[in-house]
């Protein structure tokens, strides 16, 4: 089934039923998406960009999951989501699929809207041509989630509107299909702020395949803060797209946690189009067994004066995997750039494997940009600290990852966030329960 | 009763320790004083229970063999050791650390753990006493800590769990005269005749406020001169130098077999 062919016979039989299929622009635009993707095919490693990771085995995947009461399963997924986390604003998707039913939309301020893409493609398809993304943009999974992809959220701010409390969107997977494809668009205009945290989970029993892409634009001073949560099963396969554009003045920050899946491939990008913007990227992610985690940043300095802060965190054990790669570009006019990358990767086993690559390429000489990775172990001065004070070994060890994470997590400036970003990591680690009491 | 005899460390292939011999009966207090790379943080550590070093030689502490034990078995028996640096544990509150530390004591020793409120009781109550308020509770291990406040914690650490044996190294490194008087002074708070200690220092100053029983000084991994206070005075004036001298004029001098 996700055989190249697979795919364009599905869209064949099911571009006629997508939502906003009777718009031209969309049509065309879905229709050029999938021959884009059936002449590029999965990419391999022989691509420089996928040198690590290749999707070639996705090829002969089968995504089929065992039958179960869906309402039952998501319901309670989402309630323990849920469970401790502040008043917000709620949208599930089931399978890639809005479930208003389990969502919890709350009040929103005037000038603000949250809907689903469906449902803002029936209401305002203007709005959503603008921003919807043509057929030639990112890899080849992008092209495919154009072509396919009918649901997600859709949340627009007018201008100098804030949303004070996050946005969740679920995103439960492998319920009774295998598949999703989702498409979120986040679009503040001029001084808006908004917080946006995207949720993963799927079952563990399933086979799954996420498509995901979420298209950012953040207008001028606007503030946008995006978190990704991505806990799916560790038989799923997950590709994501974050894709934004700053204009002048504008902050973006994307906090990628990425500790499911069995493999996950995040391509991560922001355009600094305007004077001062300011971009962080930041990312944690676990991976043990065989599973495969790899992210793939682009940031672009196309102006003046801005700021990039580009920190990457990993765990990893058993003979898992993970890659990191950092592309920053600055333009010959993006003047005054300050931009500066670390990657970090704990290994915690000897047959876990690490890669990590900085790849500048900078067009000015009044720039500062600085870059740097390490690979290393559990710290033996930290280790004797701790058992120095009668800690055993074992619990002194999982401190320390605990703590290796920790740095990251407090980058996260939302209280709320970072305390579930904290449960979640101590849902991972060996021994992490052990650490409930850390707070 | 502290028993080292014929010492020999070597971290690869290095020599550090080089059959010192030493013994710290219970309740003294005996100062080791020595030059830098004499070796003073390096028995410290081998005492405590670091591991990665080559280790030869005797050490009997209340009549077990100290270096079978792994580092957190002499932690729970009482043995406890104030890092010259502490370790910064970023993302671990200093209240679950120090909880973790006195509970872990406890349930070798076989008494009841402590919870939360009884614990906070406790903490505070000796937080007092060194001088540190409870903001530092809930800062995660020695982040963003002063050298003082660091060494403060430290001191903390070694009232709550009570050690039978406390190691100070270097606690007085880079310390105020203010700072080093409190810590001096919760130092002093815990001399008492089932404790031992030794404190590591390269200077005199602090046993102007931690007044010892022995003063010893090390050099080139042995124990050459002890004696008792006066010496430690004695090396203020002259420095080190002279027992260096002493020691080449004769290979064999005090403090060997």
């Amino acid at each position: 089934m996700s055989a190249v062919q697979g795919w364009v016979d599905t869209f064949r039989a099911e571009a006629q039923r997508l939502p906003g299929a009777k718009l031209p622009w969309l049509a065309g635009a879905r229709a050029r998406a999938i021959e884009r993707f059936a002449a590029l095919g999965w990419p391999t490693n022989k691509l420089e960009k996928w040198r690590h990771t290749s999707l070639a085995l996705l090829a002969q995947q089968e995504f089929a999951v065992p039958p179960v009461d869906r309402v039952d399963l998501a319901a309670g997924a989402l309630a323990q989501l849920r469970q401790g986390a502040e008043a917000g604003h709620w949208l599930v998707f089931i399978d890639g699929q809005f479930a208003p039913g389990l969502s919890d939309i709350g009040t929103l301020p005037a000038g603000a809207c949250v809907d689903s893409l469906a449902g803002a493609l029936a209401q305002r398809p203007e709005r959503l041509e603008a921003v919807y993304g043509d057929a030639e943009e990112g890899e080849s999974p992008a092209a495919l989630n154009l072509a396919l992809a009918g649901d997600g959220a859709y949340i627009e701010l007018a201008r100098g509107v804030a949303i004070e409390a996050p946005i969740h969107l679920v995103f439960v997977g492998g319920v009774s299909k295998g598949t999703q494809l989702v498409r979120n668009f986040i679009v503040a205009d001029d001084g808006a702020q908004v917080t946006v945290v995207e949720h993963y989970i799927g079952r563990d029993d399933a086979t799954s395949f996420t498509n995901t892409v979420t298209r950012v634009r953040a207008g001028r001073d606007a503030r946008v803060t995006h978190l990704k949560l991505q806990q799916e099963s560790a038989q799923a396969f997950h590709l994501a797209a974050l894709d934004a554009v700053q204009a002048r003045g504008a902050y973006f920050a994307s906090h990628s946690l990425a500790f499911g899946a069995r493999l996950a491939r995040n391509d991560i990008s922001s355009r600094l189009e305007g004077e001062g913007g300011e971009a962080l990227l930041n990312g944690l992610y676990h991976v043990d067994g065989k599973r495969h985690v790899d992210h793939y940043t682009r940031l672009d300095h196309n102006s003046p004066r801005c700021t990039s802060r580009e920190l990457y965190r990993g765990i990893l054990d058993g003979t898992g995997r993970g890659v990191f790669t950092g592309r920053i570009y600055v333009a010959p006019g993006a003047v005054k750039t300050d931009a500066e990358q670390r990657s970090d990767s704990l290994l915690l086993s000897a047959g876990a494997e690490s890669d990590a690559r900085p790849e500048l390429e900078i067009y000015n000489d009044d720039v500062k940009c600085a870059h740097g990775s390490t690979v290393g172990q559990i710290d033996e001065t930290g280790l004797f600290y701790l058992r120095s004070r009668g800690l055993d070994e074992q619990h002194a060890r999982n401190l320390l990852v605990y703590a290796f994470a920790a740095e990251v997590l407090a980058r996260i400036g939302e209280r709320s966030l970072r305390r579930s970003a904290e449960a979640a990591i101590r849902a991972r680690i060996p021994g992490g329960q052990l650490l409930e009491a850390l707070a | 009763m502290l028993k080292i005899k014929d010492l020999h460390v070597s971290v690869e292939g290095r020599k550090i320790l080089d059959g010192l011999d030493l013994e710290v009966p219970s309740g003294e207090v005996h100062a080791i004083m020595g030059p830098n790379g004499s070796g003073k943080s390096t028995l410290a550590q081998v005492l405590a229970g670091r591991e990665g070093f080559e280790v030869s030689g005797a050490v009997e502490w209340d009549g077990v063999d100290l270096l079978s034990l792994p580092a957190e078995e002499r932690a729970r028996r009482g043995l406890f050791l104030a890092f010259q640096y502490p370790v910064e544990i970023p993302g671990v509150s200093n209240a679950y650390f120090l909880r973790s530390a006195v509970n872990a004591v406890r349930r070798y020793r076989g008494e009841k753990e402590l919870d939360a409120m009884d614990f906070l009781k406790r903490v505070k109550a000796e937080m007092q006493t060194v001088g540190m308020s409870e903001e530092f509770l809930y800062r995660s291990v020695n982040e963003g800590f002063s050298g003082g406040e660091k060494k403060r914690n430290e001191v903390l650490q070694m009232a709550l769990l009570e050690p039978k044996l406390a190691i100070l190294d270097e606690t007085d490194s880079g310390l105020d005269i203010d700072a080093l008087r409190i810590v001096a002074d919760g130092v002093n708070r815990l001399r008492s005749p089932e404790r031992s200690m030794i404190v590591i220092t390269h200077y005199q100053r602090l046993l102007d406020y931690i007044v010892p029983d022995r003063v010893h000084v090390l050099s080139r991994g042995r124990i050459v001169r002890s004696g008792d206070r006066e010496l430690a005075l004695e090396l203020e004036k002259r420095g080190y130098g002279w027992l260096e001298e002493e020691r080449r004029k004769e290979p064999r001098g005090v403090g060997q077999r």
